[in-house]
């Protein structure tokens, strides 16, 4: 399975989900007019990963500005990770945010309400 | 328009402290471009990093509604002439350390009235609240076309901390004109 590697803009993330390595990282900002699209190849990657997931599935969100369209798309996304956790893997989410930055903290907090994952809330000087 | 009314309309913007303002139809590369030229004037700000985050995440979610506007353009009846009903208004200004985003676009009588509904809610909503709020919305809200589930204004008013002062005039053609004003402190 091929790793799904795209370079970050100024409205969408650099992503990089390792297939060997079992982790997805998503890092700089999600503001896209249209999430929907940018999404969609993510979701197929993951749908294909799914079928022959690692035992440890690490997920790091390092985002330093997210719109709310992305918003709905990264909890589609959790939502995926979320009934494949336990089967087949073990799923962690890695929420990092930029000290004093509550907005991003919270916004982590609302996924964990949601979501039945662990989550490691970690706070670092910058992105 | 006289040629003195061009200093005049200078020192208005300039006693109003206006950062940006732009009135016209919003596009996607309009959109990149006022995100670039706001994120570099708040770099030389002395607003803490704080604010200067939250106004870009403000800004970045009221340029999403205006721009959402831009699919179902039509020529609407407003007053003497034809308006484009996309096209909006969007002005940025710094009071004293605290930001305001203002912004004015048509909707249509009918979502002004659901509009307006959910911007009462918001306000009458504490902090708390409004995270719960939000939380179910994005939980359970039907997507729109484009992904938006209803809940940028309640991101808007979570992160400007403050109650959303809002106003709907009377415009032609089964519209109104949606006036926003957001403070960011």
């Amino acid at each position: 399975m091929e790793n799904l590697i795209i370079d970050g803009s100024a409205k969408t993330p650099a992503v990089q989900f390792d297939f060997e390595n079992g982790s997805m990282e998503l890092r700089g900002r999600s503001i896209p007019e249209n999430s929907v699209e940018f999404y969609q190849p993510l979701n197929e990657w993951f749908e294909a990963y799914a079928k022959v997931p690692k035992r440890k599935t690490v997920v790091n969100i390092k985002l330093e500005y997210f719109n709310t369209s992305s918003s709905k798309c990264i909890l589609d996304l959790f939502k995926k990770l979320e009934s494949l956790n336990g089967s087949s893997t073990e799923v962690i989410i890695n929420w990092y945010f930029e000290q004093d930055d509550e907005d991003m903290e919270e916004a982590g907090e609302d996924y964990q309400a949601i979501i039945g994952l662990p989550f490691n809330m970690i706070e670092v000087e910058e992105i | 328009m006289t040629l003195g009314k061009i200093y005049n309309l200078y020192k208005a913007l300039d006693e109003e402290s206006i950062l940006l303002s732009f009135k016209g139809v919003f596009t996607a590369d309009l959109l990149t471009s006022i995100l670039q030229i706001m994120e570099s004037k708040l770099s030389y700000l002395a607003e803490s990093p704080k604010i200067k985050k939250k106004m870009f995440n403000v800004l970045v979610e009221c340029l999403q509604n205006l721009y959402h506007h831009v699919d179902d353009s039509e020529m609407i009846k407003d007053g003497d002439g034809l308006i484009n009903s996309s096209s909006a208004l969007l002005m940025i200004t710094i009071v004293e350390g605290s930001f305001f985003i203002r912004t004015g676009n048509y909707v249509f009588n009918e979502a002004s009235v659901a509009l307006e509904d959910r911007l009462k809610k918001i306000n009458s909503l504490d902090k708390e609240d409004l995270k719960s709020y939000y939380q179910k919305v994005l939980n359970d809200g039907n997507r729109s076309q484009k992904g938006t589930a209803g809940s940028g204004m309640i991101d808007i008013a979570r992160k400007s901390g403050n109650k959303l002062e809002y106003e709907f005039v009377e415009a032609g053609d089964n519209h109104h004109f949606f006036c926003l004003n957001i403070k960011i402190d």
